[in-house]
């Protein structure tokens, strides 16, 4: 890899802020525009960077587990908020539940936010497997 | 119970897929999970079949959103039956990849594609949902790209870009169709527009978007004029890719054709008819003759694909209960029957060290056992009684005599006897004929492969040449469960209401 000095150091910079900010839309989309899928994509688009100057072998050391991992973890996740549906056995399956546990405040939890959760990872595991393998083996 | 079981056949495959990436650098433990799967997968599709048959049609809404509005999830006899046999092809190829050349097929991610494959697949059986239809194709071709470049050979990307190009071109026209629709009625829900399309003024515009869905679910099954990537992609893909995909990508497209003409463009019979006839009869005999003129098994055996096409889609231009009875159990027999043949293949492959008949011979003389399984799903599939070709055959060309369609009839049992040819000539020069001089063997025999592998290769073969016969010689039930199918093609009223009740209808039309 031979990214100039600026993107080499800059590169941690441009994989967390794009990360943080993937996280806000991702939590941001459960009422307003925003969710899952931009989440991914923003936070890949961090990765992207860092695939870009510090090659292949960093990357995937950041992200820990192959990116195939991060779309079966999101898969089983999508799929798995569904389940939950069948507290009530006659209710068509993916139907959503919601929580409003009183902690001071009520703070609004349901299973579409799993699912989300899910579509973010497997977004970032997609993106980021068909990039890496465009990068040169290094 | 029964929502859980609807969505099984997809949820099952899901998990698969999730597990087995998830499982990325461990390809023995995705091996036995993908097994697994494929098992549960066609345990859950014969309980749902069971559930079809004494409780009737299973409906789901997702997320509990009313019918027009959500996404619908539908099982019918005839959804079910495909369910079920996509299961038992599931688990024959998953056992059937546990095979020699598993290693190199499961480090290059065969078993996460071939799950996604198979959900598709279940997918687009069970939905009731035009546009969610779409999405099915989507990920069955999504999955199919990668599988069939599993091994990144130059000739398989070659094939698997003709594949892309022309099936992009396909969906393309799906999703043209989708618009156009969507435009015309204001709803994708298939019972919704069951009921809705013979009330739009402009029939004009529908017929086109009719013709645009068969344009692109046509490309899907292969049928004449557009069945060029098929023989172009199948013949380069290994060997367990090729059987599930002859086993079951094409019948989707067969089965869309089906579930579309029959209920939502039924009321336009009398136009799409003869069109449908047409194009089953040419792509009968093209197919056939492109059979004819090739000698690679896999090349034979793809262009015999399209021509069975053709069969199927005699039920659809005919809209009889006998001749979509006939489509039914001509499906049914034909996915076991060619997978079983691209399976056989692979093990012709093995032993005699090629797929070409000029490098092949002598197989009788060293492998009888293999012989005979060939010889039972090819005399099958050429229509020799009592096999199941035969039964399929019988009732798609009775129905045809009798609907008077004298010409349509006359080509399928032409088509047959060419079929036949192609099946004898196969006989003769891989089995029958002395083994050519460098035909030495390249490959290890079989005995000398391990336990496991053995198991693996012969195991499915044999199971899919018992199913045959079961349905050949035990017909009665399979009949009358087509024919049970076909009649529930044909009561859309049943069907609009188990999809839509009562309440969401008038719901509907205040929204409209």
């Amino acid at each position: 890899m031979d990214a100039s000095l600026i993107l080499r150091v800059s590169a941690p910079l441009l994989l967390w802020v794009p990360a943080i900010v993937s996280l806000y839309l991702l939590i941001r989309g459960h009422n307003e525009p925003g969710g899952g899928f931009v989440g991914g994509l923003v936070a890949s688009a961090g990765l992207v960077f860092f695939v870009i100057s510090r090659g292949r072998q960093a990357a995937l050391r950041v992200m820990r587990v192959p990116p195939a991992g991060w779309c079966g973890i999101g898969l089983l996740l999508a799929a798995g908020s569904g389940l939950l549906a069948w507290i009530d056995p006659a209710a068509g399956y993916l139907t959503h539940r919601w929580w409003f546990p009183d902690v001071g405040f009520k703070v609004p939890l349901g299973t579409a936010l799993l699912f989300d959760v899910g579509v973010y990872l497997t977004v970032i595991g997609t993106i980021t497997a068909m990039v890496f393998a465009l990068v040169d083996e290094d | 119970m029964r929502q859980i079981l609807l969505v099984a056949p997809i949820l099952i495959p899901l998990a698969a897929c999730a597990i087995t990436a998830l499982l990325w650098q461990r390809p023995e433990v995705q091996r036995r999970i993908g097994v697994a799967a494929a098992a549960l997968l066609f345990l859950s599709t014969l309980a749902l079949l069971a559930e079809v048959v004494t409780g009737g049609m299973v409906v789901g809404q997702m997320g509990n959103w009313p019918a027009p509005f959500g996404i619908t999830l539908v099982v019918d006899p005839l959804s079910a039956a495909m369910l079920v046999i996509t299961g038992l092809m599931a688990l024959a190829v998953a056992v059937y990849a546990m095979g020699p050349g598993a290693a190199e097929r499961d480090r290059a991610g065969f078993q996460p594609l071939f799950h996604a494959l198979v959900m598709g697949v279940a997918g687009a059986f069970s939905t009731g949902d035009l546009f969610n239809l779409y999405v099915w194709f989507e990920v069955m071709l999504i999955a199919s790209f990668g599988l069939l470049v599993l091994d990144r050979t130059r000739e398989q990307l070659d094939g698997g870009l003709r594949y892309v190009m022309l099936n992009l071109v396909g969906t393309t026209f799906f999703l043209l169709a989708v618009g156009l629709v969507y435009g015309l009625t204001g709803t994708l829900n298939l019972a919704d527009l069951a009921r809705v399309a013979p009330q739009v003024e402009n029939q004009g515009a529908l017929a086109a978007a009719a013709v645009l869905l068969l344009i692109s679910f046509g490309a899907k099954a292969a049928v004449f004029p557009l069945f060029n990537w098929l023989p172009a992609a199948y013949h380069t893909a290994s060997m367990p890719v090729a059987a599930i995909f002859a086993a079951l990508l094409t019948k989707v497209g067969v089965y869309a054709i089906i579930r579309v003409f029959t209920l939502v463009f039924a009321h336009d019979q009398a136009l799409f008819g003869p069109i449908i006839g047409v194009v089953a009869m040419l792509t009968m005999v093209v197919g056939v003759l492109g059979a004819a003129a090739h000698y690679d098994v896999r090349r034979i055996l793809s262009f015999h694909i399209i021509s069975q096409i053709g069969y199927m889609l005699v039920g659809v231009a005919l809209m009889t209960p006998l001749a979509l009875a006939g489509a039914v159990l001509y499906i049914v027999h034909h996915i076991v029957v060619k997978a079983n043949l691209f399976l056989v293949a692979g093990a012709m492959q093995k032993v005699g060290g090629s797929f070409a008949l000029a490098k092949l011979g002598g197989l009788w003389a060293t492998r009888p056992l293999l012989g005979l399984m060939f010889l039972i799903p090819a005399l099958s599939l050429a229509g020799i009684p009592p096999l199941s070709g035969f039964w399929g055959k019988l009732v798609v060309i009775r129905s045809g005599f009798e609907a008077e369609a004298w010409l349509l009839a006359s080509v399928a049992l032409a088509v047959g006897l060419l079929t036949l040819y192609s099946m004898v000539k196969i006989w003769n020069e891989a089995f029958w004929k002395a083994a050519p001089a460098e035909a030495a063997a390249h490959q290890p025999a079989p005995g000398e492969w391990g336990r496991m592998q053995r198991f693996a290769t012969f195991a499915p073969i044999v199971a899919l040449c018992a199913v045959t016969l079961t349905i050949g010689l035990w017909t009665e039930p399979f009949a009358a469960f087509s024919l049970a199918a076909a009649e529930a093609l044909l009561d859309r009223e049943a069907y609009i209401a188990a999809v839509l009740g009562t309440a969401p209808v008038q719901l509907a039309e205040a929204v409209r």
